[in-house]
């Protein structure tokens, strides 16, 4: 048998792969935190409970109507989105003149009432989404077997993060948005409506959340409160990065998920802890985050 | 200059920060086309003035009217809609954008704005580093970029907060040459300066500001007459 620094070769890439595919998800959420926190300030902890809307939307559209998972891609994140829209509109917007806290606390809140009321209704047991045909079965690498709907899963959400990042970094809309970040009241001075694209970068924001859930919905099956600690790692990882930096979430994203996976192979008793332990000695070295300017 | 048609009229402005009651009672006109200068020591509301006509500071009571639109009601990205392009004391060059993007970030809101062309004909340094990082670029050219972006838009008025502070005199110079360019092109200007020798070579009239009010006004041909109390008013 291969073996690489004294670990079957097998189970070695099995965890990276793992890995990389926790790192997918990990990258979409850290950057959708890392967009809302840096043009709004607000630390968007419902970002796990509306991760888990986009999942549980995409199938209660599948059992209700028949929308399968293709078309789920775009119109659950467009109906969470709105609902993220909804709720800056009427909610959020109030608390911006107010310190941090306020958003962390009301956004906190907010979870834990999405992901009770959907407890509520559909009870705490994970329901299987099936993963679409096109999409089943996997291939023999020689020395490992993926599984494609994984392999699809890295891809799309390089694609999606690459797109995020070239929208902000090389359009209009996304100059308006680096701009507003650093000082939104010169903008609005220069005729631009802040305030729109504050509700807009929230929408934007929670979409991402949302299709990051619905691509997750074929592996770890629709659970109310799937996305519960997740959020708290998505969290560390933009603390990682920098927060605020776009580049910075989504490059930590991945490389923090590999290295969790790594850590499963090498001392699996840390695998849990591995992500807050980096956290913590980050915020005693470079407390404003590995890609974060300095504070 | 007397025939000309008021552009902005500001009357009996009040604006606080917080619980600071700043301004008490602002009066000033700026007609079409006349480059007027705001001059007073430092604290005494300068600033502060251009940030409530242009709907920065909310907290304000008064009239102010811009080109027979009443400003006091709108939201502050009306304003620039309306005509005014404001260019603030600390230039506000955005770090993450370069410098062509700081350049047309501003939306056009006439078709009377200066092509990108022109302004890179005014502006020749900013087209040598257009792909710079916008504050990579020297005090003078922050400053140049800020006036600059807002040429574009194709605004009727500027207000310009202290353009020449900390800049060097062959630099100040410069910005008094576009200026005068602007002012031959038509442009409005309402600037606030402390450079007593640069601001009298461009403007028309002079308002001076103590304390939150506007004390006196008075033409650039009353200058020479009224330089001895200036000097006593404004400690230079
Ligand atoms: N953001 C602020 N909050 C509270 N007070 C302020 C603020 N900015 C300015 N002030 C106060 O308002 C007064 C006028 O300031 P300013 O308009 O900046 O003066 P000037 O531009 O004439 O130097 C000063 O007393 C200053 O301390
Ligand atoms: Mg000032």
């Amino acid at each position: 048998m291969m073996m690489i620094f004294g670990i079957p070769i097998q189970a070695f890439l099995g965890q990276l792969l793992i890995g990389l595919i926790n790192g997918s998800f990990y990258a979409m959420l850290s950057l959708g935190l890392a967009i809302i926190f840096g043009l709004l300030r607000v630390i968007n902890f419902a970002h796990g409970a509306q991760y888990m809307m986009g999942a549980f939307v995409g199938f209660l559209l599948l059992s209700w109507i028949g929308i399968n998972y293709w078309l789920a891609l775009l119109v659950a994140p467009v109906i969470v989105g709105i609902t993220g829209i909804v709720i800056e509109r009427f909610a959020l917007r109030r608390l911006y003149n107010l310190d941090h806290l306020y958003g962390l606390l009301f956004t906190f809140g907010l979870a834990l009432v999405i992901e009770g009321g959907f407890r509520y209704v559909y009870g705490s047991s994970g329901q299987p989404y099936a993963t679409p045909d096109i999409l089943s079965g996997g291939v023999n690498l020689g020395f490992m077997y993926l599984p494609i709907y994984r392999g699809w899963v890295v891809v799309a959400s390089l694609i999606v993060c690459i797109g995020t990042w070239l929208l902000i970094e090389k359009t209009k809309l996304g100059a308006y948005l680096r701009a507003a970040t650093e000082n939104p009241t010169l903008v609005q001075s220069f005729g631009i409506n802040v305030p729109f694209l504050l509700t807009l970068t929230y929408g934007l924001g929670t979409a991402l959340a949302a299709l990051a859930g619905i691509m997750a919905a074929p592996i770890y099956q629709v659970s109310p409160l799937m996305g519960s600690n997740l959020v708290i790692v998505v969290f560390a990882i933009v603390v990682v990065g920098g927060m605020g930096s776009i580049m910075g979430a989504i490059v930590t994203g991945y490389m923090l998920g590999i290295l969790e996976g790594l850590t499963k192979v090498f001392y699996p008793e840390a695998s849990n802890i591995v992500i807050f332990v980096i956290m913590a000695i980050v915020l005693l070295v470079r407390p404003a985050g590995l890609f974060g300017r300095d504070v | 200059m007397t025939d000309r048609q008021s552009l902005l009229s500001v009357r009996g402005l009040n604006a606080w920060y917080d619980e600071s009651h700043i301004l008490h009672g602002v009066d000033l006109e700026v007609r079409e086309g006349e480059t007027v200068t705001i001059l007073g020591r430092n604290g005494m509301g300068k600033t502060t003035t251009l940030r409530s006509i242009m709907g920065i500071l909310r907290k304000r009571t008064g009239a102010i009217d811009f080109d027979g639109k009443d400003l006091m009601n709108r939201p502050l990205h009306h304003t620039a809609r309306a005509g005014i392009g404001f260019v603030p004391e600390e230039r506000g060059i955005f770090a993450t954008l370069s410098v062509e993007e700081n350049l047309m970030l501003p939306p056009i809101v006439s078709k009377n704005g200066m092509s990108v062309d022109e302004i890179y004909e005014l502006f020749p340094n900013l087209k040598e580093r257009r792909s710079s990082q916008g504050t990579k670029l020297s005090g003078g050219e922050q400053q140049m970029l800020a006036m600059a972006r807002m040429l574009r838009t194709g605004v009727k008025m500027l207000l310009l907060d202290e353009p020449t502070e900390g800049l060097a005199p062959v630099i100040v110079q410069r910005i008094g040459e576009i200026l005068q360019t602007l002012k031959q092109r038509g442009m409005t200007i309402l600037l606030v300066e402390q450079n007593f020798r640069f601001a009298s070579k461009i403007s028309d009239r002079f308002y001076v500001m103590d304390h939150g009010v506007v004390t006196e006004g008075f033409d650039v041909a009353e200058l020479p007459a009224r330089m001895d109390t200036l000097h006593e008013v404004l400690g230079v």
